[in-house]
């Protein structure tokens, strides 16, 4: 058997991915070595960055449930429906993924000072509370969890669901009996993905629910709080568990994408 | 019995046009026809999973038109299986009774009994991907004819079959049929298949349907 032949054509592909791979190291491995354990430790038990965790794990989680919650029928909407517009509406759906995020945070401040915005806030407000930081982070957690829905449904085939129909489902029983349980790995990977944009959020939730310490601070506001402060130590601390966390939710979604 | 009465359908430049045919009841009916020429949408059309853009369906002394696919008493096996991913073999064969809210101890012993002549009953609590083709289609064969549908519809059941799969499970068929006296619409565009199960034959060409006969021209 003859060796293959040299082909320089991967070996540029190798350099140009390892070199972006190195520079995502080296920006990692400078944060980690800038400061010392105990200083991180010591950044971490900090009485306003523990209720920043406790309340980004919170609304996280409110969040990405949330997120699935509005992302699965949209997303199965938009990968089994045939209607007129349907590539508008997917288009629109788009948007918060491309808008700045801190015109998402304008646009929610704005719309909650209009007078269907103040009825709502009669019943729940929203703005400059808890609730302003879990609406601000589902904005844009919901669209990268619809986007992952529905890919999930289009690699799913249809002909099971309507083979349902013919032993005598409905509809709704052929989604939830066949198709749900068959998406299950995309769902959690929808959540996953909500979960971990959510916890990355910053500039909307600055901007609408605001960056008061112990009411609506989150770890990027803590983030951005420490620095202001001049605090580096805790900034780098909060970043690196932010960065821990993310790897976290990264690993859990490749290994339940694997067992697919 | 199996009626169509003057079906047209249309989807794009596509259409089928005026198909009037009967599979009496009973009877192995074999539709052939090329790939492609519209006989996996006349089957859908039969399920109600498309709409004809006229005429009438008959199943039996019923118009089921207009009914939902799921209340017109057929069983529908697809070309390739279409397995619910998730579920057991098990779950497979009782999916319609379950469906129909049947009592847990009546649809263990349907289980049972479908298992058996299926050839199935070592493979009950597997899965589909741990399946080879003739498994996949003995159990679609199966969750088809759990609710003892009176009408069957096979669409290329054993094309994706290697040989030695495809004579035992071409044997299935056939008994399977004359065991339960369902009334069965087989497509297909092997010959082989047609001359081996037919009790009465049509051919699908340019959008219409006429009955043919082995000895005449059929697509190979």
């Amino acid at each position: 058997m003859s060796r293959r032949a040299f082909d320089p054509f991967w070996l540029v592909l190798g350099i140009v991915t390892g070199t972006y791979l190195l520079f995502w190291i080296g920006l990692l491995g400078a944060a980690a070595v800038h400061s010392s354990p105990y200083d991180l430790w010591h950044a971490l038990q900090t009485r306003e960055i523990r209720f920043a965790i406790g309340l980004s794990l919170i609304t996280c989680t409110l969040t990405a449930g949330l997120s699935l919650f509005l992302a699965v029928p949209v997303g199965y909407l938009l990968a089994r429906g045939r209607f007129p517009g349907r590539a508008w509406l997917d288009a629109a759906l788009d948007i918060p993924i491309v808008l700045p995020p801190m015109v998402v945070g304008l646009c929610l401040l704005i719309f909650f000072q209009t007078v269907v915005g103040h009825l709502i806030e009669c019943v729940v407000p929203f703005t400059y509370t808890v609730a302003g930081v879990v609406l601000a982070q589902f904005v844009i957690g919901a669209a990268f969890a619809v986007r992952t829905m529905r890919g999930t449904f289009e690699h799913l085939s249809e002909r099971p669901e309507n083979v349902a129909l013919t032993l005598g489902c409905t509809r709704t029983r052929a989604a939830w009996l066949v198709t749900l349980p068959a998406a299950r790995r995309g769902m959690f990977a929808a959540a996953s993905i909500a979960w971990a944009r959510s916890l990355g959020e910053f500039g909307p939730i600055l901007v609408f629910a605001g960056a008061t310490r112990m009411k609506t601070e989150v770890l990027p506001t803590s983030v951005w709080l420490e620095l202001s402060v001049g605090n580096l130590e805790a900034a780098i601390a909060v970043s690196l568990l932010m960065v821990a966390l993310a790897i976290v939710v990264l690993a859990s979604v490749r290994l339940m994408g694997e067992r697919v | 019995m199996i009626r169509f009465d003057n079906i047209g359908w249309q989807a794009g430049a596509f259409a089928l046009k005026n198909i009037s045919f009967t599979v009496p009841d009973g009877q192995y009916g074999v539709l052939m026809g090329r790939t492609g020429g519209g006989k996996t949408s006349l089957l859908e059309i039969i399920c109600g999973l498309r709409r004809p853009t006229t005429g009438s369906i008959w199943l039996g002394d019923r118009q089921v038109t207009d009914l939902a696919p799921g209340e017109r008493g057929l069983g529908y096996v697809p070309q390739d299986g279409a397995l619910f991913p998730t579920m057991t073999v098990r779950e497979h064969l009782g999916f319609a009774l379950r469906v129909r809210r049947r009592p847990a101890s009546e649809i263990a012993r349907r289980v049972e009994e479908l298992a058996g002549p299926l050839g199935i009953a070592a493979l009950l609590d597997r899965r589909p991907p741990g399946l080879s083709g003739g498994e996949r289609q003995r159990v679609a064969l199966g969750r088809a004819l759990a609710a003892r549908p009176q009408v069957l519809l096979l669409d290329e059941p054993l094309s994706a079959l290697d040989d030695d799969t495809r004579e035992p499970l071409a044997d299935l068929l056939h008994r399977v049929q004359r065991e339960t006296a369902v009334t069965v619409l087989h497509v297909t565009h092997q010959r082989s298949e047609a001359a081996r199960l037919a009790d009465v034959l049509f051919r699908l060409d340019a959008g219409q349907v006429v009955e043919s006969h082995l000895n005449e021209h059929l697509y190979v």
